[in-house]
């Protein structure tokens, strides 16, 4: 017996120590940093959680990355390379879309694009919508729920019900109508630019109900709690109580809900590049690629399988890492 | 001539991938075509053996049903009111002009020949008066004799453009420019024919008095909007519904955008129609919402061909093009397809930044983003069609546009730009419509190309059936900055004024609706015109045409794509099959025949 701190024994001794001291006393420093290490040790267990969370890194990283990589493969993603192309059809010549050497996921029909350099590309705006949109989703819908949750009254049936509203309301329909009355150059953005910006504000903007209802049910459980009469009685003011008192307890299901929202965003952006109101040409995403695949569905099917996969696999990476997390970060939920 | 088909059916090709799989294997089964030209074993004539040349006329036999299927109905059947240029083409079953193109293959078929008239028009007065002679024996669907007063009246509908709304209004223009006319529905006289400019001294007798002469004047009485109408059977708006019929075929049903069965007008005689031979026994007309299935259904043999002419969808093409090339066309369509400079955009307003653009652009990439040296068209040097007298194709090519500087030419380029005092280039906004696919890969390959010379373009794609408002608007153009609008045109009837006149000459400028897009606004081309439309003689007006396209092309307004072709499918049983340029080279439906009537 070489090695005394064994995991097992590493992992058991804190959580049982910390749950006791949580129950006991409900000092919240350590309540907020054993939280945390719970949930880590689990998720270093759930192996299907943690694959999903190393792709998702390696997707980020290649993200941003793609014009280093794209420089070393000797690419780019804008560059036509006719020369590829069969004129007869507009299809690559050579098997499977002209995959070769130089092209390692072939080209496009009609203009002969890297597929690999464009799905790197696009790789950046699908990250991009889904994180940033998912950031301003987060921090509308916890501001909001918590002050729904804590003031009650008046201010949680007004927030309550712009949220019920806003569930309701066409949000496809709706981003299509505005982006595509939205001006070429806006707030020093242009071209591409302001796509992304207008799509990240809607989807962010029609995504944070989700989230603030359930802070808000949070808040209500939490806020007629002994630890925060006892902050109560001890004079603290009401943002002290919000923001050191409440937020902290919260942050579990804000995580949760925050690594569930991103693949459904990244779904929205592919889904509205789809249908055209995307990102601008020669901008690549992968929502795009896919819709201009449709023509050559039967005489070039790999230039709609490279993009269908990279969805399938981001959003499929998203959504194991974000199980793992909640399961991590849930301790009643069974598995 | 508006375009037909529209483009936006993505939901639908998905829904449509199974079906086509299914079909792949039906027409592997089947034997195919083979890829030699002088025919299949199913029957089929050979690869453009219908293009400007007759294909299988002594196979024809009398009797049958023809099939057409479509992706798109009409805009109307009502005489009057349609502009599609397969409805024109489709109308001469039903309906008979004055004059009208000859059923002859290619450029003979753009021709006019005498239909309802016994001869062509004998002009006098310096061009001002055209006087007809209807032959004996033309006939209504109910065996009455068709009268000048029945064409005047037909002719007068023009002028109802508040009611009958949506055809070409030429005749309007020509013999009533001022509008002094109310049309027929607004007419006082007690027999409604108060039209000064049309006079019909007897029934057999029609003249008509232009207050200024055109030269053009009888290719517009070729068009289907001067057809006879009969008074009593006149329903307005609904008349499209059910057309009274003067020619070989009348309605039997209709169900708008579902279907249409034309059977023999018994009272029509062979003899009094010199054009229309009239082989089946009944036309039938099948609409579906997806282009895809449409040409599924025409390579599976359940339809003869596509009424709507503009070509196969890219899925069902290189399908066609793989097995049964024998059974496809590849005509001129007559089209231009192009970018238009507004001038009122900086720095549109000189010559020399326009002119960088032509130059930098790479015609090759342009060309294979239409659909390549087939489907697309070949690369477009000047803006004549070659289906237009006084075209000269690809040897006009002020540009090197198809010669050396095919693939764009930077040096060229960039010494414009200097020259234009944007040593460094600029940024600008190309226009395109959202519903085309191939004008977005065309606008995206001219990003490109320009990219190359220090020109940024951004592309903006408006709603395609927002055009007349959104493009159509100089006062837009402006506001939005498009600098480069893609767009494509085709003539109204083959002559340089059915084609340039709206494009090119300045009282055409429109605050909405225009297409003048690049604001051409020169002393020297509206002279042409003005000319144009007076010289009355075939080798004078065709001289003018080719002085026309040059002033064009030297002032650098438009970069020409493609002079446009397109895959036109052609059933196995069709027999007497030809295109003709009188419809942008489409098949001559009128005369089409079956090879075996029972099948």
């Amino acid at each position: 017996m070489t090695a005394p701190l064994h995991e097992p024994t590493a992992e058991a001794a804190p959580s049982a120590a910390e749950e006791a001291a949580a129950a006991a006393a409900g000092e919240k420093v350590v309540q907020g940093r054993s939280l945390g290490r719970i949930a880590w040790e689990r998720l270093k267990r759930d192996k299907l959680a943690l694959t999903g969370g190393i792709v998702v890194l390696v997707l980020i990283v290649i993200a941003l990355l793609a014009p280093v990589i794209t420089h070393l493969l000797g690419q780019d993603p804008d560059t036509f390379n006719e020369k590829l192309i069969d004129p007869l059809f507009g299809t690559p010549t050579g098997s499977l879309g002209g995959i070769s050497g130089d092209h390692l996921l072939g080209v496009e029909p009609v203009n002969g694009r890297d597929i690999l350099a464009r799905i790197l590309y696009g790789a950046r705006v699908s990250l991009l919508v889904g994180f940033l949109s998912a950031v301003v989703a987060v921090v509308l819908g916890t501001v909001l729920g918590i002050l729904a949750g804590f003031f009650g009254g008046w201010v949680d049936s007004l927030i309550s019900r712009v949220m019920d509203g806003l569930l309701a309301f066409p949000q496809l329909l709706f981003t299509i109508a505005l982006v595509s009355v939205m001006p070429n150059d806006m707030l020093g953005l242009s071209g591409s630019n302001v796509r992304v910006f207008v799509m990240i504000l809607v989807i962010g903007f029609f995504g944070w109900p989700y989230i603030g209802r359930v802070v808000r049910g949070q808040t209500l459980s939490m806020r007629e709690r002994e630890y925060v009469e006892a902050a109560r009685s001890l004079g603290a003011g009401r943002f002290y109580i919000l923001f050191k008192e409440l937020l902290p307890n919260l942050v579990a299901p804000i995580i949760v809900y925050t690594t569930m929202m991103i693949p459904t965003n990244i779904l929205t952006e592919a889904a509205l590049s789809f249908l055209g109101v995307g990102v601008k040409p020669p901008t690549s995403s992968w929502g795009q690629m896919l819709s201009s695949a449709i023509d050559y569905y039967e005489s070039d099917p790999m230039y709609m399988v490279v993009p269908g996969v990279a969805i399938f696999i981001t959003v499929l990476a998203f959504n194991l890492f974000g199980d793992g997390v909640r399961d991590a970060l849930d301790p009643k939920a069974s598995r | 001539m508006t375009t037909q088909r529209t483009s936006g059916r993505r939901k639908q090709a998905f829904a449509a991938a199974a079906a086509v799989a299914a079909l792949l294997t039906t027409a592997a089964c089947g034997g195919g075509g083979s890829d030699d030209n002088n025919g299949s074993k199913t029957g089929a004539a050979g690869f453009d053996a219908a293009n400007n040349k007759v294909a299988q006329a002594s196979l024809v036999k009398k009797g049958g049903t023809l099939r057409f299927g479509g992706a798109q109905d009409a805009d109307s059947w009502d005489t009057t009111r349609g502009y599609y240029g397969f409805m024109w083409d489709f109308a001469r079953y039903y309906s008979r002009q004055l004059v009208t193109g000859k059923a002859e293959p290619g450029k003979a078929g753009a021709e006019l020949t005498p239909d309802l008239a016994t001869g062509l028009a004998k002009v006098t007065d310096d061009g001002k008066t055209y006087t007809y002679t209807l032959r004996d024996g033309i006939t209504w669907e109910d065996g009455k004799a068709i009268t000048s007063k029945d064409v005047k009246y037909g002719i007068e509908r023009v002028w109802a453009q508040d009611v009958l709304s949506g055809g070409p209004t030429y005749l309007k223009d020509f013999l009533d420019p001022k509008g002094e006319y109310k049309g027929p529905y607004k007419d006082t006289s007690k027999d409604k024919l108060g039209l000064k400019a049309i006079t019909t001294p007897d029934d057999k007798t029609i003249v008509f008095h232009l207050p200024k002469a055109n030269s053009d004047f009888q290719e517009v009485l070729g068009l289907v909007s001067a057809s006879p109408v009969r008074q009593d059977m006149d329903t307005k708006s609904k008349y499209s519904l059910k057309p009274f019929s003067s020619g070989p075929y009348k309605f039997e049903s209709y169900s708008p955008g579902k279907s249409l069965t034309l059977v023999r007008n018994t009272n029509w005689k062979q003899s009094s129609d010199p054009v229309r031979k009239a082989y089946p026994d009944k036309i039938t007309v099948q609409f579906f919402s997806d282009a895809n299935q449409l040409d599924q259904r025409l390579l599976n043999g359940d339809l003869d061909l596509d009424i709507n002419q503009t070509g196969m969808s890219p899925q069902g093409r290189t399908t066609a093009l793989k097995e049964h090339k024998a059974n496809l066309d590849n005509p001129i369509s007559g089209y231009i397809r192009y970018a238009a400079f507004p001038q009122s955009v900086k720095p549109f307003d000189n010559v020399e930044c326009r002119k960088a653009v032509i130059l930098g652009a790479d015609h090759v990439s342009l060309q294979t983003a239409r659909g390549g040296p087939v489907a697309g068209g070949d690369i477009g040097t000047n803006m004549l069609p070659p289906s237009v007298p006084g075209a000269e194709g690809q040897k006009y090519d002020p540009y090197n546009i198809a010669g050396a500087d095919k693939n764009g030419n930077v040096e060229k380029a960039k010494a414009a730009l200097k020259a234009c005092g944007k040593p460094n280039g600029f940024s600008t906004t190309i226009a395109v419509r959202n519903n085309k696919p191939v004008e977005v890969a065309t606008a995206q390959s001219l990003q490109a190309s320009l990219k190359k010379v220090g020109i940024t373009a951004q592309i903006d794609q408006f709603d395609g059936s927002q055009t007349t408002g959104i493009i159509g608007s100089p006062e837009n153009v402006k506001k939005k900055g498009y600098g480069i609008i893609i767009m494509g045109w085709g003539p109204d009837f083959p002559t340089v004024q059915g084609f340039g006149l709206p494009l090119w000459d300045s009282k055409y400028i429109a605050p909405s609706g225009n297409n003048n897009f690049a604001l051409i606004n020169d002393k020297t081309i509206d002279g042409l015109f003005d000319q144009y439309v007076t010289t009355l003689d075939d080798a004078g007006k065709t001289k003018l045409s080719t002085e026309i396209n040059h002033k064009v092309m030297e002032g650098a307004y438009y970069l020409p794509f493609t002079f446009e072709k397109f895959i036109n499918w052609r059933g196995d049983n069709l027999a007497n099959v030809y295109t003709t340029d009188n419809y942008s080279g489409t098949y001559d439906f009128v005369n089409l025949g079956l090879k075996n009537p029972k099948k």
